[in-house]
């Protein structure tokens, strides 16, 4: 009987699968949550999206052995971009939203190449361009706007392809997640390119001799989680017709746990796409569905810190088990 | 096989970091189908001189012959390029990743078209578990097994049919069996005579005498960063070497011997001893 889970346990998803179906029961048994109601409702599925697109280059950036915690500042910036361009100046919104995925792309440059040139570590460099990042943003808007707030109002097509409602409470951005999930999915586990993240992030020096061009690999990577957070940034300024400088900052620690609770190995080299997306739905679920519930919602961080705990045991435990060899180990021979 | 020519040869490699002369007039020759022994103790320079071997340092002065022919290994990867593999001792890397996984890492096989070109996961364990096979390691058959969850006999062989798989020419194997059981220790030598057998130069990073000698066609015993003595198979005993390597009275001589050697020929040590 244990040899038909045991494949299953090996997987990296394999802890946050059962987080996800723990934390559920959790909340039916204990707060007596309605699934129904749960599953129908939308505003735990619009967190997750939102997360989602952010938590997935950013695992995949993690599995390659490095972090970036500047997509606190570059979801921000990202509205603000679209705001001050399509809203503020009023060029077209395709100026606005090449101008945020531009900006994106400038400042994960700017993480991979000061990451692969220095011996600095990433969380040090992406702390130093979330705080820069931050101050741009402040100032920016303040220069060329004279205010904190921007409108902006998207034409229809923007409006529907970034900021609508399907059917009358789910955020459009909820499909953007699914597609990436998909695409990055078949990336990560199907061609050479996601073998090479695998590589460089379990060893650098090795995967760099064995001819992985690590360096350009790292910073399309740091490209592709400051555009991830920029893209999520610009949704949310389309959606609600507005940008703010504040917010984001949430979202470093919220993507971390996610990608963490989805089996991400946080020094690199192990890590599945499913699993960060079931670990986001996880996450979303305790911080969200909370409000399904009878339990008081002030512990909910005391809810997700447990979760995370139990989640990054069974992650160490799996992984022993995954490393354990199969069941032809006990041959007994020699 | 002394008769061919070598496929690499140091040529009075000297080697400093700063002002710490690490490597003084090496001189060492590697043929196909050879395998020489480097022995020394911690410290006697044996990691530097793999360094330079494989492109990690560049020597200070002296030239690196490849087939007769003055080369430079700007970086390890150049030095891959030409054919020169270098296994550590730990054999592998990426234990996270399968078997099949990270025997292709960077050259990994692909089938489909275009932008859906897939990485090929049943050829690729297919071709790593034959080509370890190939060396006598049977027991590895499912290459979706993670590199993490082999022995340190295994990962070693792995990573030598890895390396002779994709063409190398000079093995440089670093201390394959210092952390290894005695079971594990004869498979690694096994394989090393296998790639031998294969026309492989090999070059053999070890403490241990009984298994320089189990494989040894050639020996070379660096002290100090010198190459105190260069011997053939046959030429010495086992307590010989032993001596020369392990300390004891002999050691202290040749201690003594170089450093008053250098002290009088301009920091140059002395010729070794045949």
């Amino acid at each position: 009987m244990m040899a038909s889970f045991a494949p299953f346990l090996r997987r990296p998803e394999a802890a946050s699968i059962i987080s996800l179906i723990g934390i559920v029961a959790f909340y039916v048994i204990i707060g007596g949550v309605d699934l129904v109601t749960l599953f129908g409702a939308a505003s735990w599925i619009n967190f997750a999206a939102n997360l989602g697109i952010v938590a997935i280059p950013v695992g995949i950036l993690m599995i390659g052995g490095q972090i970036d915690i500047s997509i606190g500042a570059m979801i921000p910036a990202g509205s603000m971009t679209v705001a001050i361009v399509s809203g503020h100046f009023g060029l077209p919104i395709e100026v606005g939203i090449l101008a945020t995925l531009s900006l994106g792309a400038i400042v994960g440059l700017v993480n991979g190449l000061l990451t692969v040139r220095t011996t600095v570590p990433s969380l040090i460099v992406t702390l130093g361009t979330l705080v820069v990042m931050q101050g741009v943003v402040l100032a920016g808007a303040n220069l060329l706007t004279g205010a904190a707030s921007v409108k902006i109002e998207a034409p229809a097509w923007a409006k529907a392809a970034f900021g609508s409602l399907i059917g009358s409470s789910h955020q459009v951005i909820i499909l953007w997640w699914l597609v990436a999930v998909v695409v990055f999915a078949f990336v990560i586990h199907k061609t050479r390119f996601g073998n090479w993240v695998f590589a460089m992030g379990g060893d650098l020096v090795s995967a760099r001799n064995a001819g992985v061009p690590t360096a350009r690999l790292t910073i399309m990577l740091f490209m592709l989680s400051a555009m991830s957070a920029a893209f999520v940034g610009m949704c949310g300024a389309i959606q609600f017709n507005s940008a703010q400088v504040s917010g984001g900052m949430g979202y470093i620690f919220n993507t971390i746990v996610s990608i963490v609770v989805g089996g991400v190995l946080l020094t690199g080299g192990f890590g599945s796409v499913v699993g960060i997306f079931i670990g986001t739905l996880t996450f979303a679920i305790v911080s969200q569905g909370i409000y399904f519930t009878q339990i008081d919602r002030n512990w909910s961080s005391l809810i997700i810190g447990v979760t995370l705990l139990l989640a990054v045991a069974m992650n160490e435990s799996f992984r022993k088990f995954a490393l354990r060899a199969g069941p032809r180990q006990a041959t007994g021979r020699r | 096989m002394s008769a061919n020519a070598p496929i690499l040869a140091l040529r009075g490699v000297n080697k400093s970091f700063g002002p710490i002369d690490v490597l003084h007039d090496i001189n060492l020759e590697v043929r196909a189908g050879e395998v020489l022994c480097l022995l020394g103790d911690n410290g006697a320079g044996k990691s530097t001189l793999i360094r330079i071997l494989s492109g990690v340092h560049q020597p200070t002065s002296g030239t690196i012959e490849m087939d007769g022919q003055s080369v430079g290994f700007p970086t390890p990867r150049a030095a891959a390029d030409k054919g020169i593999a270098t296994v550590h001792q730990f054999g592998g890397t990426f234990p996270l990743m399968s078997i099949g996984r990270s025997f292709f890492v960077g050259v990994e096989p692909t089938k489909g078209w275009g932008p859906f070109k897939t990485y090929d996961r049943k050829k690729a364990n297919e071709i790593a578990v034959k080509a370890v096979q190939d060396f006598g390691i049977t027991r590895i058959d499912d290459g979706d097994r993670l590199v993490g969850g082999l022995s340190g006999g295994e990962r070693q062989s792995l990573a030598i049919a890895r390396a002779v798989h994709f063409g190398a020419r000079v093995l440089i194997l670093d201390e394959p069996t210092a952390a290894l059981g005695v079971k594990q220790a004869a498979h690694v030598l096994r394989i090393v005579n296998e790639a031998k057998r294969r026309g492989l130069a090999v070059i053999f990073i070890t403490h241990q005498v009984m298994h320089a000698m189990a494989v040894g066609d050639h020996f070379a015993v660096l002290i100090r960063g010198a190459v105190a003595a260069d011997f053939k198979k046959g030429e010495k005993t086992r307590e010989q070497i032993t001596d020369l390597m392990a300390g004891g009275e002999t050691m202290a001589d040749l201690e003594a011997t170089i450093e008053g050697y250098m002290a009088s020929h301009d920091g140059h040590p002395p010729p070794p001893s045949h």
